[in-house]
């Protein structure tokens, strides 16, 4: 039985409803990109039959080697099997990022200053791990 | 109190600014030429396995689905429970299997956020300024991870695993703990909600303290949730529950809501660096989501004592596994 005070706030609402409808599109994508890669219905970046060669290697050594893309350079090979799963991979990565969008508005109109801010840093934050200008070193 | 936001939110603001660029200085590719000597594990990849390719998968698959209802029933996030195991027992490098456990933590996040969120059990407002400062920790978290040695990993990870085995084993929990009066922080920020306690039949009003501390120790476990690829519910939960004074409840859910930020973060360093392999990840997925699936069904006829020392067990001998391996004892 849920009541007025009970009631989850309208941003909470909001934050909700975009998380459940781009978690499920996320899932569904990456369940289908992975059948079609598995399927050998489109060529694959790493072979998947080659594929155990490599997975015990570091990250850093194994995209020395095969020349893998960082960043976002997975994106110019979507047409790949392997590489197209992270359409998904990356729809629900980044799905916060688009919650806390819709959310800003409310706050704004709410005047919840605080959380204007926090949720402004917040995207930011986010939207600066997944520019992919950060480098991790290491070998 | 009103008055007070701007000071609130500078500070969060200098711990975040603080943190990232420190993190970044310290897992700089350049920093780590000058620190780091070329690993061996080129070598280790290089020689092919006789193994079919799909056996992996499919033993990752049954692997996981099995730890989805064990995660389940012991009341743990699949992530703790993946990362330890999968890393100790299978070929796959630590970096891809820190890389799929932090996806597989981040996507039973986002699949339980939307329903915590709508009964309000998890609070937005109790984790958007938790989430600010450990997303930005697990950004480092995850650029320290990736610039450390497998071998140095393993033992961190291994001796975290037994200290997350040592909490498990003796924490006590608060169904509603005492706030006697909630701080300055918290009143400025609005954090405080009242929500259904069915259970009881009653309202549940709450609010929390000591939110400067439990802000501080979410950069710590920020960046552990990073450099592991761990689901980070282990400590989010005694930090809201036991430290700030959150309902057990409210803990709860806000903890495995924070996930699908913390781990947001994580999961694009990982995923800019390369370190997420298809063939790990979306088998382990599906694997812990079914298995989640029937574990809550297992759940209501399960002994859950018993289940929860059988994780513990779980985790020990997972947590030594990787603690000898990174210590080259059990390779």
């Amino acid at each position: 039985m849920t009541n007025e005070k009970t009631r989850a706030s309208e941003e909470q609402i909001a934050y909700a409803g975009v998380l459940n409808i781009g978690m499920w599109f996320g899932l569904f994508l990456l369940i289908v990109t992975f059948i079609v890669y598995i399927s050998g219905a489109l060529p694959s970046f790493v072979a998947i039959e080659d594929l155990p060669k490599y997975w015990g290697m570091r990250v850093h050594d194994f995209n020395a080697q095969l020349h893998a893309p960082t960043g976002w350079g997975w994106a110019a090979h979507v047409g790949q099997g392997d590489y197209l799963n992270f359409v998904g991979v990356a729809i629900l990565s980044g799905l916060t990022i688009v919650c806390y969008l819709v959310i800003l508005p409310i706050l704004i109109r709410k005047k919840d200053r605080a959380y204007v801010v926090i949720a402004i840093a917040e995207v930011l934050v986010l939207s600066l791990a997944a520019s992919g200008l950060l480098k991790s070193g290491g070998h | 109190m009103v008055r007070h936001y701007s000071k609130i939110v500078i500070f969060m603001l200098i711990i975040v600014i603080a943190v990232i660029p420190a993190g970044v200085a310290f897992a700089s590719p350049d920093a780590q030429s000058a620190l780091v000597e070329h690993s061996a594990s080129a070598a280790a990849g290089a020689h092919a396995s006789t193994t079919p390719w799909w056996v992996w998968p499919l033993a990752l698959f049954l692997t996981t689905f099995i730890l989805g209802i064990l995660a389940v029933l012991g009341g743990v996030g699949g992530g703790v429970l993946f990362v330890p195991i999968v890393g100790g027992f299978f070929p796959f490098n630590i970096d891809f299997v820190r890389g799929a456990g932090l996806l597989v933590a981040l996507a039973g996040a986002l699949a339980a956020g939307p329903g915590l969120l709508k009964r309000n059990l998890a609070s937005l407002r109790l984790a958007i300024p938790v989430a600010l400062i450990a997303s930005s920790a697990a950004i480092v978290g995850a650029m320290i991870g990736l610039a450390l040695k497998p071998n140095t990993v393993n033992t961190l990870l291994g001796a975290t695993i037994l200290f997350i085995v040592a909490i498990m084993a003796t924490a006590k929990k608060s169904d509603f703990p005492v706030v006697p009066k909630p701080d300055a922080l918290s009143q400025s920020l609005g954090i405080m909600g009242i929500y259904r306690e069915e259970s009881l039949g009653k309202d549940v009003e709450w609010s929390v303290h000591k939110t400067p501390q439990g802000l501080l120790l979410f950069i710590v476990i920020g960046v552990m949730a990073g450099m592991f690829g761990l689901g980070a519910g282990w400590a989010n939960v005694p930090v809201l529950n036991l430290l700030m004074g959150a309902p057990l409840k409210i803990s709860v859910a806000t903890s495995k809501f924070l996930l699908s930020i913390t781990d947001t973060s994580a999961a694009w360093v990982y995923l800019n660096q390369g370190a997420v392999l298809p063939m790990i990840v979306v088998p382990s997925l599906v694997g812990i989501m079914l298995g989640s699936i029937v574990g809550v069904k297992i759940l209501a006829r399960a002994k859950p004592k018993a289940i929860k020392w059988m994780v513990i067990g779980l985790l020990l001998f997972a947590g030594l596994r990787s603690l000898l391996k990174g210590l080259e004892i059990w390779k």
